[in-house]
């Protein structure tokens, strides 16, 4: 029996991968929540589309260290082959850069959380090996003024899996970072408001999916940000810091 | 990008993405005048809202339970159809009663009761609903069924979304012996033979639709096409859609293209042997195969115009619509005549009746395109018949209140905070 982990599992982008890895009998998910009623909607679709398959929900406080140490312990008594953490907040750049009190908390959901996490689950699974994978994001590339809020804690979080991957590289615990492009979710529902382009989150997940399977470290999804993201890079900070975006 | 499939341009409105059926109350009370908004596969204004709020529900997309002794499947209402028929078909299930798109969702498929080709055997989505939860902006949860608050179930089916948001239903799903269809075309020139054959394949077929030709003004040639499900046990494999490609300037069905448009269809068809068996989704989704398909006729959009016409009327009617639609040089390649079966629709505003309807789309032509239509809406009222809802966005109001008799009795189920650019335009508010 195969068992996979997702933290935030009630993220569209985690509960559409999960669909996917669904697919496969016998595999046990243990999904590590915040909203106990939400993680339930997403178990009872997994079991209708495979009621060959186990779900387990632990609900969560994240910005609880206890509750995550309590967690990781609980969960990794047994081997754990896929860990996959995606939780995440977006807030509305405006808002958080005039209330630096929001600030903290979403540093707290974005970074701190899921490096204890990363962490955490790094250290039990150092010797039985398996997989933890990371959702980063685009935003994390770069601090750009519409978002470098957000873009700061997906910037951190994307340091950090780098540094644990270097860790581990050449051992059987494999370290993946992942950068999905703005995707249809419940996060970034608001933004659709501006006509933003995003990507279809079912396409994002089985690039996720496929990543993860391949072995990749570090990818982007949709992939055209790869090339997206290495032109804004590079741009020097005299242009960038005039350009609008 | 939440513009209604017909792509007639219309008020802006703001968008408020539900990211889970708990929000929904919450959402419905602090936005008036919003509607729900599904997959934007209605035609017309039923999914827009006139400077309203649209609250869109493709993230209700979970399964809930599966009864494999029932058949029973409950879904979060944004759920796709065809979600339902990839997952379930592979395991001998189906939904009875799909649209000739699946890409809709099992809320607007309610809220618009929409029909298929298995019309004369299994009547309308709204027979295949067991129960619905209800979402009132006050924060009422209204469970029904036929048993159960009948009466809102019967507002709500085909309630056109304005008596609430529903967020979750269960449906009836039907065995079936697998993915495939075996089908036959059966050519008819004219449209009293296309009542003598449609009538014979109609006890005999569980689909049955016909492909009809609008642009010949007195010969009325069409291709009936009828299924059975096929116990053919060969695994079947999903297709990706293609998207069509580009915005043409003008629309590409026009004068030039439309009598040889036609034309093409009705011989590559006629080439095709008469018998032969489908895989389900090319069978009764043909133009799901190509994304945005709707970008044909260009910028200016298109109408669909959907009536049904009692039997007593059907045969003269139909007949004089298609000879009113051959003389204008309008229309397009999309024609298309079914025969109801005698069931009664269990929504107000349903609007399936027994007789026949005729469906076609036309570009949108400004001033000529109204013209007829407006010549088409005295056929169909002096039959005594109605159009479709889930396809207008044209109909004058004082069409839609002396077709719709059940108007005043549904009037009264109407969500005060629930309004569309639809009810606006043809209830007023």
């Amino acid at each position: 029996m195969k068992r996979i982990v997702l933290v935030g599992a009630t993220s569209t982008i985690a509960a559409e991968c999960a669909r996917i890895w669904n697919k496969v009998d016998d595999t046990h998910f243990i999904l590590i929540v915040r909203d106990k009623n939400k993680a339930k909607r997403v178990a009872k679709d997994l079991r209708v589309r495979n009621p060959k398959n186990t779900f387990d929900i632990e609900v969560v406080d994240f910005t609880s260290t206890k509750e995550i140490i309590n967690v990781i312990k609980n969960t990794a008594k047994e081997k754990i082959d896929l860990v996959l953490v995606a939780q995440g907040v977006l807030p509305n750049q405006v808002d958080v850069q005039n209330d630096i009190k929001a600030i903290k908390q979403i540093v707290g959901i974005n970074s701190t959380s899921v490096v204890q996490f990363a962490q955490g689950f790094a250290n039990e699974m150092q010797h039985t090996g398996g997989t933890i994978a990371v959702i980063g994001s685009v935003a994390g590339d770069r601090g750009r003024k519409a978002n470098y809020v957000y873009g700061s804690t997906k910037g951190l979080v994307a340091t950090f899996t780098r540094g644990l991957a270097h860790r581990f590289a050449g051992t059987d615990l494999k370290i993946v970072l992942i950068k999905p492009g703005p995707t249809a979710t419940a996060m970034t529902a608001d933004r659709t408001q501006n006509g933003q382009k995003q990507a279809d989150v079912k396409v994002v997940a089985r690039q996720i999916v496929h990543g993860i399977k391949a072995g990749k470290t570090e990818f982007y999804t949709p992939g055209i940000w790869r090339f997206i993201m290495l032109a804004i890079r590079h741009i020097p900070n005299a242009i960038f810091n005039r350009m609008n975006f | 990008m939440f513009q209604p499939w017909g792509r007639i341009p219309s008020a802006e409105s703001n968008i408020k993405v539900l990211s889970d059926i708990d929000e929904i109350a919450r959402t419905m009370h602090k936005h008036k005048n919003s509607i729900a908004y599904g997959a934007g596969r209605s035609y017309g204004d039923v999914c827009q809202s006139d400077s309203g709020t649209l609250l869109v529900t493709a993230n209700l997309d979970r399964f809930r339970s599966f009864d494999s002794a029932t058949g029973e499947l409950s879904v979060e209402a944004g759920v796709l159809l065809r979600d339902i028929q990839r997952h379930f078909t592979p395991l001998g299930w189906a939904l009875p009663v799909t649209p000739g798109t699946q890409l809709i969702t099992v809320g607007g498929a309610i809220a618009n009761d929409i029909h298929g080709k298995s019309h004369h055997v299994h009547g309308t989505f709204g027979h295949q609903v067991v129960k619905f939860t209800l979402i009132r902006s006050d924060g009422e949860v209204i469970e029904c069924s036929p048993t159960k608050n009948p009466k809102w179930f019967a507002a709500t089916i085909g309630g056109i979304g304005l008596t609430g948001v529903i967020s979750k239903a269960t449906l009836k799903m039907q065995r079936i012996a697998g993915p495939w269809i075996d089908t036959e075309t059966i050519p008819f020139g004219s449209i009293e033979e296309f009542f003598r054959i449609s009538a014979k394949s109609n006890s005999q077929y569980e689909n049955s639709v016909s492909w009809i030709d609008c642009t010949s003004r007195n010969s009325n040639r069409g291709l009936l096409m009828i299924g059975n499900r096929s116990n053919l046990q060969k695994p079947a494999k999903f297709k990706d859609a293609k998207t069509f490609p580009f915005e043409p300037p003008v629309s590409l069905v026009n004068k030039l293209t439309l009598k040889p448009g036609n034309m093409a269809y009705y011989a590559l068809s006629r080439i095709k042997p008469a018998k032969s068996t489908v895989h389900y989704e090319k069978f009764f989704y043909p133009l799901d195969g190509i994304n945005e398909w709707n970008k044909v006729y260009g910028p200016k959009g298109f109408y669909q115009y959907q009536s049904v016409i009692p039997p007593h009327n059907a045969l003269d009617a139909t007949k004089e619509m298609l000879k009113v639609i051959g003389a204008s040089g309008q229309g397009s390649m999309l024609g298309v005549l079914k025969e109801f079966g005698t069931q009664n629709s269990l929504g107000l505003l349903s609007f399936p009746m027994a007789g026949t309807t005729l469906a076609l789309d036309f570009p949108n032509r400004g001033t000529d395109t109204e013209k007829l239509f407006a010549k088409l809406d005295e056929i169909v009222k002096a039959a005594e018949g109605r159009l479709y809802l889930a396809k207008d966005a044209r109909m004058p109001r004082e069409m839609f209140e002396t077709t719709y008799l059940n108007l005043n009795k549904f009037k009264k189920f109407r969500d005060p905070n629930l309004s569309s650019a639809m009810s606006k335009r043809l209830m007023g508010n």
